[in-house]
């Protein structure tokens, strides 16, 4: 058993100190009357002073920013569709800016579901929204504003808890509810209460067989589930500025999974050439102030699993003990991108799904889809006897393709592991990287996947 | 505004998942949801509850997801307020915009016992309880307030929208 050698994650700067600083800078800045006082600000702070046409916010004030883009899918759509019928005005403030995705079960399976489809449908068609996303035109609503949408600077809000994906992209982007959206289709508004930032100092390089998943378990199993609760979470250090954008979304992804309000990267090269645009107009200033600033060393990271119920109860693959895998699931916006259908394809090539384990892997849009077929990692998959859907959500959050019986375990790529959230009651989640779960399925148990790497 | 009625017990990170869980976020008719409410730590909660008790829960109550169809789901089941330790901000908002108030206080989940009755004070930020003592809740600032006096973002909205002549 491989025990790890020293604490990874470490608290540089505690609460108590940010506090009294915030008071020390208060008392400056009154005494700096009359001269206007720039203070320092974080990426998060710079895009919601911007979007309130404001110099400057402070954590914990409120403001009312504009809305550069809004997103709602076919779950969480209809319901603020009802709610602008029930209003009486349903004309979104800005075509343009809204966009559209049908991704939760696609193609419908049921007739409920066709109807949520068609009501999305027909009002995309009222208005003529061009980015409405229809069957074999979508994804995973997160993969594609990343594709297609989103870029440095932008404040996003989506009616889904996973927005804050977009964090990585330099975007400040955050979940909200329906009748939320509603206001915002009819304002083109939202007040937010700027938040404070945690700020996460990565360092170092990973191991083979390790991912940028094993790096935010890590984090969340050492903050907890409420470790950023109302926070910005900003990822910052070199183990950021070497991770693949990929790699970004998965880590601003689950910053919903330890309460944060967002996840959110300083945008650099690589985001540059992932967005399409010339120059970033938006970065945290070096002298920014965070509430607290954790590091965290990569070298010493290990392949991790989330056990069930709960998110942070995380633990090292290779002391979680024997747990088989009646389905394992490589997808969702979390994993459903090209590096991790890569890295599931490298251990999967030419070996077999053990025969006692179900394997699913749902790319996260269509243009992960296509790339990963001329990639010959389709064929793999389907050569290892596992089976692959169509982009969609899939199985994540017990809607469609992969639902677990009672008792059943599922080793999964997804990001929660909640009671129920696959299927039955009964039914257990582990959240592990894509490589994990790729090395689980030829094994029928939880797997370390270092060894298909020449590792331990 | 004063919300009277019982308290029911939970713990620390209720999820969105067993207060709605996801099978039934393709409902949007809010009783059917509420038939569902608490589904995974309760069987036939909506059956159970009293119109108007009230949920007393630890920290980071309504973690997860950003599915309404949670708060909906306890607001038509009966549930008058959520009162807890602290929550996550998905929830928090959607259940002041959907009229559900959610109550912050650190102290209620120790103090408060399961089956009393209790009075939630919006407007003082105080839990009254039957024999006299108060625990003490956290304001409301008063635009938030005010979404909750008129049942809702959405009346808010009418409102704004009449006000406002946008057409």
């Amino acid at each position: 058993m491989h025990v790890q050698k020293k604490a990874t994650i470490v608290e540089l700067v505690g609460l108590s100190s940010y506090s009294l600083y915030r008071k020390f800078l208060n008392l400056t800045t009154q005494i700096c009357e009359g001269r206007r006082f720039l203070m320092a600000m974080t990426i998060s702070e710079k895009i919601l002073a911007r979007a309130s046409g404001r110099d400057r916010v402070e954590p914990g004030e409120y403001v009312v920013g504009k809305i550069d883009l809004a997103m709602i899918h076919d779950l969480t759509g209809p319901l603020t569709l009802n709610v602008l019928k029930e209003v009486g005005y349903d004309r979104p403030w800005d075509t343009d800016r809204v966009v559209i995705i049908l991704d939760h079960q696609v193609p419908a399976n049921s007739t409920v579901t066709a109807a949520l489809h068609k009501q999305l449908r027909e009002y995309a068609k009222k208005y003529g929204l061009k980015n409405y996303h229809d069957v074999g035109r979508q994804g995973v609503c997160h993969q594609i504003l990343a594709e297609s949408y989103v870029k440095p600077g932008m404040l996003v809000v989506g009616a889904d808890s996973h927005t804050c994906s977009l964090g990585a992209l330099g975007a400040f982007a955050t979940g909200i509810g329906s009748t939320e959206m509603a206001s915002v289709f009819i304002t083109g508004e939202l007040w937010f209460r700027v938040p404070e930032t945690i700020k996460f100092e990565i360092t170092g390089k990973m191991e083979k067989g390790v991912s940028a998943k094993d790096l935010i378990l890590k984090i969340i199993g050492t903050v907890g589930v409420d470790g950023a609760r109302y926070c910005a979470a900003e990822f910052t250090g070199n183990g950021i500025a070497n991770m693949s954008m990929d790699g970004r979304l998965t880590i601003c992804n689950m910053a919903i999974e330890m309460g944060g309000k967002t996840g959110i990267m300083n945008p650099d090269r690589r985001t540059l050439d992932y967005t399409g645009v010339k120059a970033a107009s938006v970065a945290s200033d070096s002298d920014a102030e965070y509430m607290k600033v954790i590091g965290v060393d990569l070298e010493e990271l290990e392949p991790q699993v989330a056990i069930p119920h709960s998110v942070d109860n995380v633990k090292l693959v290779s002391e979680a003990g024997e747990i088989t895998a009646d389905q394992v699931f490589i997808g969702s916006c979390t994993n459903g991108r090209l590096e991790d259908l890569e890295a599931a394809a490298r251990i999967l090539k030419g070996r077999k799904v053990s025969p006692g384990t179900r394997l699913v892997v749902i790319p996260a849009s269509k243009k992960v889809y296509i790339e990963a077929e001329a990639r010959g990692y389709i064929k793999i998959f389907m050569d290892a006897d596992g089976v692959v859907c169509n982009p969609n959500c899939g199985p994540c959050l017990g809607g469609h393709m992969g639902i677990l019986a009672d008792g059943e375990n599922c080793v999964s790529t997804s990001n929660r592991n909640f009671i129920g959230r696959m299927g039955s009651t009964s039914s257990k989640v582990y959240l592990v990287s894509p490589e994990t779960a790729a090395a689980t399925a030829i094994e029928g148990k939880l797997a370390d996947p270092r060894k298909y790497f020449g590792g331990r | 505004m004063i919300l009277k009625g019982k308290v029911w017990l939970f713990g620390d990170n209720v999820d969105t998942d067993v207060v709605l869980p996801g099978k039934y976020l393709v409902l949007t008719d809010p009783n059917e949801l509420a038939e569902h409410a608490l589904e995974g730590l309760v069987a036939d909660f909506s059956s159970k509850i009293a119109i108007g008790d009230i949920i007393v829960a630890g920290k980071n109550f309504g973690c997860g997801s950003s599915r309404e169809h949670a708060p909906l789901a306890l607001k038509y089941a009966g549930v008058g307020a959520v009162v807890a330790r602290s929550f996550s901000r998905i929830f928090y908002r959607n259940a002041i915009n959907i009229g559900l108030p959610a109550v912050v206080s650190p102290r209620a989940r120790d103090v408060l016992k399961e089956g009393e009755i209790v009075a939630v004070d919006l407007e003082n930020g105080r839990i009254e309880r039957k024999n006299g003592e108060a625990v003490e809740a956290e304001r409301y600032p008063q635009f938030l307030l005010d979404i909750l006096k008129d049942g809702g973002l959405l009346q808010n909205l009418k409102k704004r929208v009449e006000k406002e002549k946008i057409k």
